[in-house]
């Protein structure tokens, strides 16, 4: 088997005001499914190692998470090099039922911000209120980072874990760089 | 600028998370319809100056559709709403008689 690559073969950053870096490759497997279903909570609970996350959160444990995506999805978090079998135990406990488990780990990539302007670079491109009293760690946002989709949320205070789709790796890495030009600090938020 | 609430993943974000899709609770005509229906199901819409019910999609978010009530004039938003109703809910129009004493829904 050949070697997974990432798609900026984890490029970094850190001339700017926050340290940027492609995090990777990493596990992501997308679960379609009705939520509220038993079975379908206990196979994902059981592929993702972590509990079932309330709407718009995250649960996580080192490289290991659930973050809720939508009323009927769910994004599972796991290192790469065990995606591809869990998503196939996955798929095989939700078989039968109106459910759909597909390994995406080669179709997005993972970037990762760092520094204490972290909330100050996100918020130059994401229309989402980030002050710390109404964005903080355990928060998954779906939003737009400029023109594309995006998703975000904080592993801890300071840092920022972004996943969007391979195909605009290179667009999003130029435009985090951009956001975190040297001398571009807002300090709105304290 | 509007401010959305979306009815499905309950975020309030602005509006250039979503897009919208023209107006909501039209009946569909297909096969078999006549060729009056089917016209002026594909290409007729009201376009009233004030409130309208239109459908949208959190397109940048949870990617799901509902449908928003508001005012083309002054961009007042009455509420947004399930996408899965053929008309709108008795909420959503208490509120927007609230609003507009003198709406007509049918003019």
């Amino acid at each position: 088997m050949s070697d997974p690559v990432s798609a900026l073969k984890n490029a970094s950053d850190s001339t700017g005001i926050v340290q940027i870096s492609e995090v990777g490759p990493a596990g992501m497997i997308t679960l379609r499914g009705d939520l509220a279903d038993k079975a379908l909570i206990k196979a994902a609970v059981a592929a993702g190692g972590v509990n079932l996350p309330e709407q718009r959160r995250i649960n996580t444990e080192g490289d290991r998470g659930m973050a809720w995506m939508s009323p009927d999805e769910l994004l599972i978090l796991c290192p790469y090099a065990e995606a591809k079998d869990r998503t196939a135990d996955l798929a095989a406990a939700v078989a039968g039922q109106f459910a759909l488990a597909v390994n995406v780990s080669d179709a997005r990539v993972v970037f990762e911000l760092k520094g204490p302007h972290a909330r100050d670079v996100m918020a130059k491109l994401a229309p989402v209120d980030l002050h710390p009293s109404a964005f903080t760690p355990g928060m998954f946002r779906r939003t737009r980072l400029a023109q594309v989709a995006a998703a975000l949320w904080m592993p801890q205070e300071d840092c920022f874990r972004i996943v969007c789709f391979r195909s605009v790796a290179q667009y999003v890495f130029d435009l985090l760089n951009v956001s975190a030009m040297p001398g571009s600090e807002v300090n709105y938020y304290g | 600028m509007l401010n959305i609430h979306c009815p499905n993943c309950g975020v309030t974000a602005e509006e250039t998370e979503f897009h919208a899709h023209g107006e909501a609770h039209l009946t569909r005509f297909g096969p078999g319809a006549s060729d009056d229906d089917f016209e002026s199901y594909l290409f007729m819409r009201a376009n009233p100056k004030g409130v309208h019910f239109e459908r949208w999609r959190h397109q940048n978010g949870c990617g799901k559709w509902f449908h928003m009530a508001r005012c083309t004039m002054t961009l007042e938003i009455f509420g947004t709403y399930s996408a899965q109703t053929t008309e709108p809910p008795q909420d959503i129009l208490d509120r927007i008689r609230a609003r507009r004493p003198d709406w007509n829904p049918h003019p």
